[in-house]
């Protein structure tokens, strides 16, 4: 820790801080556009000049004679920072009238407005006129810089961090600047789009609205947008997101900078990705098969004779609900080991830990299966080389993981817990000896194999728990139409062991319900699902995922101590 | 200054109601007085309305339009800022990327694919066009606005570029908004000396 003083502030930095990260720790706000916390410095916009100086051992103060630009210089013990001097907000007015010099001011149309450094940084720093008498120079949008992301070159400010970002981040380096002077513009080179697998995030590191999504593109204001920090559900690696939403539907994700998951970024799977959660073929509403229906058909019809007979019902709920537990205790008690209940990797902790004490608390003997974990190919690691080759061991800045579920270690320390051990249901697949089931889903794409229809095959009792039809909820007896990663609150353990918290965004479309409380009522626990409280109890009844006692993980999740000791080790 | 301030403002008191007032007696035969005498004096004060229409004042908030640009094309850039800035939320656009192919449309980005507001909704506050940026959107003096359902108050894009194309015919412009120079967003500004810079900014402005 060394002592700096910023605009006579004293705040203890780190070694290795530069003087906006000093400054941020004091609470001041160094302005900036090129410099990005894991992008290497160039110090080529200008916005962050400060004065700097430095304590003598006899306590004089002895600033520097010029400006410096605060990204690129280093704090030692006793650096003075001034950033309210008339000499400073002379140079950050200039640097912004220079800036919108070419600018087209076209914040009426631009999707970027509202969270605009530009504008935030004129509103605050700059000027209210310009003196540019010349007409602005005008140049060609161009959409074809990538099959995800649109450049409009004149509102660019030539800050250069998608370029770096694709050299060091991604290691595909298609982005370029062309031309010198007022005449520079990023480009790609002919027939070379910018769509690596991480394009999607040089729109996010646009300080501007030069780069905008075109999956996003006039969809919405930005300005009305609610933010949901949530964890995105597209691998094991977990990144921290935020899902942007209005009115009920989503538009867009947004990675969250969390070093302990995936640093600042996230994949464009994962970023577009998402689009399931509104597909129109979503379970929306709880399904009872016509043997158990027949009552309650009979009851609608002379209680609501006026009403569609197709209309939904809220009070299918409770029905659906009762009869799925007395069901559940009823082949349970008839044959403890012949009930299998599998669990989804794509199941909070929470959710996994309120079923699984639920079918032991009827009986010991009932069996907990996990689900079907989804992969594909290979973990993708970045930044690739020249030849698209991955990184050494030792460089990796991000990963794509292979498996694409968000949960297995979680809902794994939830089996091991209560089961003993982690049974897959691949593994009991061919001999399932079962004649009831309660299946939970949740994937996002189609997940009921061939092997695993047949393992199931027609039991006496079969309980779907998904957001999407599928063979067995065609057939199941109950099916309960669950939520999405957005519409769930919980924990998600990734591939790390770090155990971060969801926040549900939106509510389930129609009549369907968030796993977790269709699960609480299920269990017929009082009381409304609340993911912080149930935190505290699964932390102090599981012990290997006793970090989750405090019950708020904070923004940046909380490493399972198993995890945390090899992490450790791994540092020393 | 906040004392001479308080000095300006003068307190009117309720006046007493005396004897003769209570009885409302006087009141009431004055009334009948002016009665007698419109009756009387053989001026017609009755408007003839419909057949005669009222001089409507061309500040007059009434219905909305929207306006078109020298080529006919829809003015408003749909960047939201009227629904953003209508207190009565009746305003609904959906934006999407001008046709880029179309040379009618070359020069523009984003244009509004449907601009629709719920005329019952609305409370006619002009925040609206206060609001836009692009002056496409403004309050005519059309004050009549009737129709038989709720659906058919719910002005669309076309009928709110009818309405622009009937109050230009008729020469009902509003006066509020100022045709000045309109920003880069809808059409080529011309750009030249913007003026000097406001007062009391330095020597550079």
């Amino acid at each position: 820790m060394v002592k700096v003083k910023v605009n006579d502030i004293e705040v203890d930095a780190g070694p290795k801080d530069n003087c906006i990260l000093a400054a941020r720790k004091a609470g001041v706000e160094i302005p900036h556009y090129c410099w990005h916390e894991s992008l290497s410095v160039v110090a080529s916009c200008r916005m962050c000049l400060v004065e700097v100086g430095e304590t003598k051992p006899d306590g004089t103060v002895a600033m520097g004679p010029k400006l410096v630009p605060g990204c690129q210089t280093p704090i030692k013990e006793g650096t003075v920072i001034r950033t309210d001097s008339p000499k400073v907000k002379a140079a950050q007015q200039m640097t912004l009238e220079l800036l919108l010099l070419n600018h087209p001011l076209d914040c009426s149309i631009c999707d970027q407005a509202g969270e605009c450094y530009l504008q935030d940084y004129t509103y605050k720093y700059g000027k209210a006129h310009s003196r540019l008498d010349e007409p602005k120079l005008q140049r060609m949008d161009k959409y074809h810089i990538g099959d995800q992301i649109a450049l409009f070159t004149d509102r660019c400010v030539m800050c250069t961090r998608c370029v770096r970002f694709t050299r060091e981040i991604s290691g595909t380096a298609e982005l370029q600047v062309v031309a010198r002077g007022s005449h520079e513009e990023i480009d790609v080179f002919p027939e070379e789009p910018c769509n690596n697998k991480l394009a999607g995030n040089v729109v996010d590191l646009c300080p501007v609205g030069a780069l905008c999504s075109k999956d996003f593109l006039y969809k919405k204001r930005v300005w009305w947008l609610k933010q949901a920090e949530s964890v995105c559900t597209g691998c094991s690696t977990g990144c921290s997101i935020s899902i942007d939403q209005n009115e009920n539907k989503v538009y867009r994700l947004r990675p969250r900078p969390n070093p302990e998951a995936q640093g600042h970024f996230m994949c464009d799977e994962g970023r577009f990705g998402f689009k399931y959660i509104h597909d129109e073929r979503r379970l929306s509403f709880p399904k009872l098969s016509a043997a158990l229906a027949s009552g309650i058909e009979s009851q609608r019809k002379t209680t609501s004779a006026n009403f569609a007979p197709d209309l939904n019902f809220a009070d299918l709920w409770p029905t659906a609900l009762t009869k799925a537990r007395q069901k559940i205790q009823d082949a349970i008690k008839a044959d403890p080991s012949g009930f299998i209940a599998v669990f989804s990797p794509f199941m909070t902790v929470e959710e996994a830990y309120l079923l699984a004490k639920f079918i032991k608390g009827i009986h010991e003997k009932a069996r907990l299966v996990l689900g079907p974990i989804p992969s594909l190919g290979a973990d993708d690691k970045y930044p690739k080389g020249p030849k698209g080759e991955s990184p050494a061991d030792g460089k990796v800045k991000f990963t794509i993981r292979a498996e694409k579920c968000p949960n297995r270690l979680g809902v794994e320390a939830v089996l091991k817990h209560f089961e003993g051990s982690v049974v897959r249901i691949e593994s009991i697949a061919q001999r399932p000896n079962a004649h009831a089931w309660y299946i939970v889903g949740g994937y996002a794409s189609g997940w009921v194999t061939e092997a695993i229809d047949k393992a199931v095959g027609t039991p006496s009792l079969l309980i779907v728990q998904d957001i999407f039809p599928s063979p067995l909820s065609e057939r199941a007896d109950i099916v309960l139409a669950a939520g999405s990663f957005a519409e769930r609150d919980g924990t998600y353990v990734n591939h790390a062991g770090l155990a971060q918290s969801a926040n549900a965004a939106i509510r389930a479309p129609g009549e369907a319900r968030a796993d977790g409380r269709i699960l609480m009522e299920l269990a017929g626990r009082t009381g409304l699902f609340n993911a912080m409280a149930l935190r505290k109890e699964i932390g102090s009844a599981v012990p290997e995922l006793s970090v989750l006692a405090s019950g708020d993980l904070g923004d940046q999740g909380v490493r399972l101590v198993r995890f945390a000791k090899q992490a450790a080790a791994a540092a020393t | 200054m906040s004392n001479k301030k308080t000095k300006t403002v003068k307190w009117g008191e309720e006046p007493k109601l005396g004897m003769l007032d209570a009885l409302y007696l006087p009141a009431i035969v004055s009334g009948l007085a002016t009665a007698v005498r419109h009756a009387v004096s053989g001026k017609p004060t009755t408007r003839q309305y419909p057949e005669v229409e009222p001089e409507i004042p061309p500040n007059y908030r009434g219905v909305h339009r929207l306006n078109r640009d020298e080529q006919g094309r829809v003015k408003c850039v749909a960047c939201y800022m009227c629904q953003t800035a209508c207190p009565a939320n009746c305003i609904e656009i959906i934006a999407a990327p001008a046709p880029k192919d179309d040379p009618h449309w070359k020069d523009r980005d984003k244009y509004p694919a449907t601009f629709t507001i719920d005329e019952l909704r609305c409370i006619y506050c002009g925040m609206c066009e206060e609001a836009c940026p692009v002056d496409a959107i403004e309050l005519t003096s059309v004050y009549d606005l009737t129709g038989l359902t709720r659906k058919e108050m719910v002005f669309d894009k076309e009928k709110l570029l009818s309405v622009f194309d009937e109050t230009v015919k008729t020469g009902k412009d509003p006066v509020r908004t100022n045709r000045g120079t309109l920003g880069p967003a809808s059409e080529e500004a011309p750009t030249g000396r913007q003026g000097p810079p406001p007062p009391g900014r330095g020597k550079h402005g």
